[in-house]
């Protein structure tokens, strides 16, 4: 029997690899919900490895750039791309942008009304990422929790762990050497009367944003990215700095009705990167950062070949997941 | 060179915001050779606490030099200042009173005021500020023993806006520490400030925000020096006009006729 601490993406994505590959899972969550207290559930549910490269190691590609498969078995994943923008005084930006990335293409004006109706005149070039994809992160956690339901996995909520575990998912709860909470602020807007199919990148040098749609007319802009330890909701100058970005973005979403502002705290290592490491006979998968939804499918399968390197094999892998 | 009685070895500060993670951040550091590092202190921060960013701050071995980065009133910045005081045990502070939000300029009379108040205090300021030679002067009676005259706005990497304006401080604040901050985009830009006899350079941006900031700072620091050792060597004037390099006089004498 394996045993999972923590049902937050991490904990649920290793169940779903683990039982997949036949093992018999339990996963405690302290909280009364699996996913229910997951810092995931104000991701922005972006896979856009490329675009994350601007300011992330490498891995976020080697490891990334498969996520979009992983999650399509699980929930339901928007291939639609990413387009990145920015003001004509900011052109300085998506320069730099174009430059430290790739896997993108040039759009003019044109090519940019033609992709998204809504920003037509506004934006003279942008940057499309056309293999990137997004998804709704609180319904990928519900899809996830009964795909590893329908796998046997018992999840036991509303208690603590054993006080030892297999594997701990724990999050910013680990007691792991050189972790830090990185502290993330989001909002959601309910705009029905804009409509944006694909996720967007404002580059700005002070605010830069990203806006998510969601189904039924619903956004999710963010993040800011403070070293703070701080949970408490979001601060007015945060949410006024993400929400003049998105009046930036399209003046119509000054419409729209703030339903939702959240804010958490991203467990991160000093490289920004996931890591497995192993401690008092437990492993750990810790240090997802802002990258949860990209990284969570590779560290994941990582995980399940420490912990049944049996199954380890590519061409294995490839089987159990078809 | 020497800043508040502190001996200080290298002439490159670093300022340690956005970059792409903390490992990139602590690479750069080292290869810059920096002594003293920036740290900007927002009350978010401080108020959860930043403790996991900071102490790979100070395991760098860098003297800190907290900033007020982002401050827009005499208040904030005070009040900034001591809780930067608390946090980090040092009364270095690097003094910003934000004048304008486009600019980033500072507004140089809230400056002098904080300047004022926080010397009284016992804290030795860094103020940034602009290359005025009565503020500059203001600021020496409030206490200051540094200037930290700005080269362009933060974070645009313009370089030296204003070369003239910084000649003249160093001509009129003979014996007083000029640190330029802000501003600086390339390496060049840092050669340039340190020819004209700053004696330090203060960026942050133009090394995080480049491709491989480890060797951009690595760049920063051979800048600094070879523009420090320029201005050592008492560098040659400007002329208008070409000399050649080769003394005419006393030229080889080639004499076509036979001599034999």
């Amino acid at each position: 029997m394996i045993t999972i601490a923590g049902a937050g993406l991490a904990g649920l994505a290793c169940a779903y690899e683990l039982a997949q590959r036949g093992a018999a899972v339990t996963l405690y969550e302290r909280g009364d919900t699996p996913g229910g207290s997951s810092v995931a559930r104000y991701a922005g549910g972006m896979l856009a490895p490329w675009c994350e490269r601007e300011s992330a190691e490498e891995e976020v590609i080697t490891l990334g750039s498969r996520a979009v498969d992983w999650w399509e078995k699980v929930t339901t994943v928007h291939r639609r791309g990413t387009l990145v923008v920015a003001p004509s005084r900011d052109r300085a930006e998506l320069t730099r942008f174009a430059r430290r990335t790739s896997n993108h293409r040039a759009v003019a004006g044109a090519a940019i009304a033609e992709l998204e109706p809504a920003l037509a005149g506004r934006f003279a070039q942008g940057l499309l990422f056309e293999q990137e994809a997004h998804l709704d992160p609180r319904r990928a956690l519900r899809d996830l929790v009964d795909k590893v339901r329908a796998l046997g996995v018992e999840i036991r909520c509303g208690g603590p762990a054993p006080a030892r575990v297999t594997l701990d998912c724990t999050g910013m709860a680990a007691p792991l050497p050189g972790l830090r909470p990185v502290r993330g602020e989001m909002a959601i807007l309910h705009c029905p009367q804009v409509e944006i199919r694909r996720t967007l990148r404002l580059l700005h040098p002070r605010m830069p944003l990203y806006l998510v749609p969601r189904d039924e007319g619903l956004f999710m802009i963010g993040a800011t990215m403070i070293e703070s330890s701080s949970d408490r909701p979001v601060t007015l100058r945060s949410l006024a700095e993400l929400l003049n970005a998105a009046y930036t973005l399209h003046p119509g979403l000054g419409e729209a009705s703030v339903v939702e502002t959240g804010a958490g705290l991203r467990p991160a290592f000093a490289d920004n990167l996931p890591r497995l490491t192993e401690q008092d006979g437990t492993l750990y998968l810790n240090g997802l950062y802002r990258h949860g939804f990209l990284l969570a499918p590779a560290m994941a399968q990582q995980a399940a070949d420490r912990l049944l390197p049996e199954t380890s094999d590519e061409d294995h892998r490839e089987c159990q997941t078809a | 060179m020497r800043l508040y009685g502190t001996d200080v070895a290298s002439r490159l500060l670093l300022g340690t915001a956005q970059y792409p993670s903390p490992a990139v951040l602590a690479e750069a550091v080292k290869s810059s050779g920096t002594g003293i590092i920036t740290v900007s202190l927002r009350r978010e921060t401080a108020e959860g606490s930043g403790a996991g960013f900071w102490d790979g701050l100070r395991d760098t071995g860098c003297r800190i030099l907290p900033n007020t980065a982002g401050c827009h009133t005499v208040q904030e910045a005070v009040t900034t200042a001591h809780m930067a005081r608390e946090l980090f045990d040092t009364d270095w502070i690097k003094l910003e009173v934000i004048g304008h939000a486009d600019t980033l300029q500072p507004d140089v009379f809230g400056l002098v005021e904080a300047a004022r108040i926080l010397s009284a205090d016992g804290f030795k300021v860094f103020p940034y500020t602009t290359e005025d030679l009565v503020v500059g002067e203001r600021l020496l009676e409030a206490g200051c023993e540094l200037l930290m005259p700005w080269g362009a706005p933060i974070g645009s990497g313009q370089g030296l806006r204003n070369p003239d304006g910084l000649r003249a401080m160093r001509a009129h604040f003979a014996g007083v520490p000029l640190i330029v901050d802000a501003g600086i985009g390339r390496p060049s830009d840092a050669t340039q400030a340190m020819e004209l006899g700053m004696d330090a350079v203060l960026l942050n941006t133009a090394v995080a925000k480049a491709g491989d900031p480890a060797a951009m700072a690595r760049a920063m620091a051979l800048a600094v020096d070879a523009g420090r050792a320029g201005y050592l060597a008492d560098p040659m004037e400007r002329r208008d006009m070409a000399v050649p390099s080769t003394p005419v006089l006393g030229l080889a004498e080639l004499n076509m006729t036979e001599t034999a």
